[in-house]
């Protein structure tokens, strides 16, 4: 009998010591229950959130939220303004003026709340839905235009389709259209700022359909075994054009997957701007301290077609767009806005008023000026031109010959 | 044994003499000298890719440079073409001056919208404002017992593409020269090796063994002149050509044979200059016929005055429109043999065989 005790004793203790030799040397544990690892192990991860949508009033003073006044009506008229581009430039393609052009009706706020979160010198890696870190950062609305009109004041040269912007200027890296190859991209920018030691991040936007790309996971799993200053921030907009998340995935969003890369993950509400304003500083200062990645997934819903070559009503009701509308981030930013006196209807209509004009004017001057000259089809192709394009005959015609 | 007794008696034997200037090197050290010279040269220049650390790469082309630079320069990679090149391009654009090895440039496939869409096009589509200084380097075209997905030449691919350079060297000299030119270049660099080359010995001139010897991208080299027929080819068909011109001269009739480094800039002067001298012209590469580097050269021609001095239309000698096959007999019936090319020779200028 005692022996017997004796013997299990030791036994166990064996045992607890084999378990810490294992852990220490592997990050291994192990079990003699068999069972699924499902969702009972790992509840729906929490969204963070500052203000309330049914309750404005409940919400946080401005005092209690720490921000800036101004900066606050900064960000609230940033994105109005994005509004009224968005709405100006739609309607040019509608009567054929331009080509193509997406909106960002309903994802303002991940956009300008990240972007005001960040430093004006971190480099963005944008997918095409975040023209609203452009005007954050002082892109004028002409600059815009005058890109979607690809004419001889495009600063990119007409080369490439409405919405892909590019400024070196704004550290804001020239659009690619196939989806998600700006990630893996991205962290090989970020190992570039550690080889430099320099102190700034790269940022990366994403949708959640763009996530499902095999680029997604290099991307993530580079981030995290070379551990490279970069915040992945995924829009997750509830659509892939036609494609809802229930058909993009079948576990707990991208957040999910982020402690599975071994990364640290936030998911936040996209439609509350100040939420998405603290997740973003709040990554960071985690990032450049530790120079390591963060996942960031924002839940918000895309109000507006895909692009102008979608007809989002034959794949969802108005009736499900509808119910979005109480929450989206303009209307909830104003009415807290308002709660504190620092917005009114007075000065909502002098800026909607203003701006109009000002991006009406832009565009009718962006329809006057020149087509790019033909020479800008010939050049940077190559650092230094080489001969065949640069032949004096190519020069004088235009011809390639 | 006695083959090895042979060889090292002749290397004494060569180094006490005046000719000792002709060092060997096989291909495979010569592109290893000329990373690491770069990376010497340049803190920027990183080399990424599956095995290129630990494992010294795939074909050791990396040999010593993880113990020299480091882990932060030499980066074994997950198993992902398109994650670690995206990476790379990335590296690039902000900053550093990456060179991304693909185990073959058969798996590259899985990058090639990285390599296409990002590092081809960034610079064009930014006006100039974000450069793509990378190349992309790995063994290409046909090995030997390997078949189908491992034995196919990709130069036609890339030198499709503008905002590429394209090079396919042949020698030890040739990739050292121009694997150095391709870190220093400002744009995206596709640099094709060949599989069975790596282990081959070549002569390296006293300025190849130099740390300044750069060739340049777009220039093709004149390997032996002749004023009968003109060959050009690129990568291992230089050699069939080679050995194809030593036949023929033993028959009186003298071989140009051009090997053309670069596949993008394709230098057609040097290409012209020879047929305007032999008024015949024969491309060869191992490559498939449609679409490829010999079907451009006999385009290229035909639109520029050389066409006049042709005398017999321009033959392209390739491999069969096939995928490689992996059995040893069909195999060396898919690729060109140097009797092929003095049979076509011997057709064009009129003589019996």
């Amino acid at each position: 009998m005692i022996s017997n005790i004796v013997s299990k004793f030791i036994f166990r203790r064996t045992i607890v010591l084999y378990r810490c030799k294992i852990r220490m040397e592997s990050n291994f544990c192990y079990t003699n229950e068999l069972s699924f690892i499902n969702k009972m192990y790992s509840p729906v991860i929490p969204t963070y959130r500052v203000l309330n949508n049914e309750y404005i009033q409940k919400s946080p003073t401005v005092q209690e939220i720490e921000m800036d006044t101004n900066l606050l009506v900064k960000m609230y008229t940033t994105m109005i303004s994005l509004n009224i581009i968005d709405t100006m430039l739609y309607e040019c393609q509608r009567q054929g003026r331009i080509s193509f052009y997406m909106t960002n009706f309903g994802e303002e706020a991940v956009q300008i709340g990240s972007a005001a979160a960040l430093l004006s010198d971190d480099i963005v890696y944008a997918q095409y839905r975040e023209s609203g870190i452009l005007l954050w950062r002082g892109l004028n609305f002409s600059d815009l235009i005058n890109q979607c009109y690809g004419n001889c004041k495009d600063k990119n040269k007409g080369r490439q389709m409405p919405v892909h912007y590019g400024s070196k200027e704004y550290k804001f890296v020239t659009l690619s259209s196939p989806l998600t190859t700006q990630l893996p991209q991205a962290v090989g920018a970020a190992y570039g700022l550690k080889q430099m030691q320099k102190n700034l991040c790269i940022v990366c936007y994403f949708g959640e359909g763009a996530a499902s790309e095999g680029d997604a996971h290099a991307a993530l799993n580079f981030a995290a075994t070379l551990i490279c200053p970069v915040i992945f921030i995924c829009r997750n907009n509830q659509y892939a054009i036609s494609t809802p998340i229930q058909q993009q995935y079948g576990g707990d969003g991208i957040a999910a997957r982020g402690p599975a890369y071994g990364i640290n993950t936030i998911r936040v509400d996209g439609n509350d701007i100040i939420a998405m304003y603290n997740a973003t500083k709040f990554a960071r200062e985690y990032t450049i301290q530790e120079k390591k990645p963060v996942l960031i997934e924002a839940m918000t819903y895309r109000i507006g077609h895909h692009s102008t070559s979608d007809n989002s009503t034959m794949y969802r009701s108005n009736q499900e767009i509808n119910s979005h509308k109480n929450k989206i981030p303009i209307v909830l930013f104003k009415k807290y806005l308002e709660q504190f006196n620092l917005w009114d209807m007075n000065k909502e209509e002098n800026f909607i008023n203003f701006n109009k004009k000002t991006v009406l004017e832009a565009i009718t001057i962006a329809e006057k000026h020149k087509i790019p000259s033909w020479e800008d089809l010939f050049t940077d192709v190559y650092y230094k031109m080489p001969n065949h394009i640069s032949h004096p005959v190519v020069e004088e015609t235009g011809w390639l010959v | 044994m006695f083959a090895s007794v042979v060889r090292s008696v002749t290397r004494r034997s060569f180094s006490t003499s005046r000719w000792a200037a002709a060092q060997q090197m096989t291909v495979r050290d010569a592109l290893n000298s000329a990373i690491d010279e770069e990376m010497q040269r340049d803190d920027r220049v990183f080399i990424m890719g599956e095995e290129v650390a630990l494992y010294d790469g795939a074909y050791k082309v990396s040999r010593g440079l993880l113990k020299k630079y480091g882990e932060n320069r030499v980066i074994d990679t997950p198993i992902t073409e398109a994650g670690f090149c995206g990476m790379a391009v990335g590296a690039a654009m902000g900053g550093l001056r990456p060179i991304c090895e693909f185990m073959t440039f058969n798996f590259a496939m899985q990058a090639i919208d990285q390599i296409i869409n990002s590092a081809a096009k960034t610079y064009y589509m930014s006006a100039g404002k974000i450069n793509v200084p990378i190349v992309f380097r790995g063994p290409n075209g046909a090995a030997a017992g390997v078949a189908a997905q491992h034995s196919q030449c990709y130069g036609a691919w890339f030198a499709h593409c503008p905002g590429l350079k394209v090079v396919s060297p042949y020698n030890s000299e040739d990739c050292k020269g121009l694997l150095k030119a391709a870190i220093r270049d400002p744009d995206p660099v596709v640099f094709l090796e060949n599989e069975l080359l790596y282990g081959v010995q070549y002569p390296m001139s006293d300025e190849a063994l130099t740390k300044d010897f750069v060739l340049p991208i777009g220039k093709a080299k004149v390997e032996r002149v002749g004023k009968h027929i003109t060959l050009v080819a690129h990568s291992k068909a230089v050699e069939l050509a080679l050995e194809a011109a030593n036949e023929l001269a033993g028959k009186g009739i003298e071989a140009e044979v051009i090997n053309l480094r670069s596949l993008r800039p394709l230098d057609m002067d040097t290409i012209a200059q020879s047929v305007v001298k032999t008024n015949h012209l024969i491309s060869i590469e191992q490559g498939w016929p449609q679409c490829g580097i010999g079907a451009e050269i006999s385009a290229r021609i035909m639109e520029s005055e050389a066409f006049y001095y042709l005398e017999s239309p321009v033959i392209r000698i390739t491999g069969v429109d096939t995928p490689m096959p992996y059995a040893k007999s069909l195999e060396q019936k898919a690729l060109p043999v140097p009797s092929d090319i003095v049979d076509v020779t011997n057709r064009l200028l009129g003589l019996s065989q």
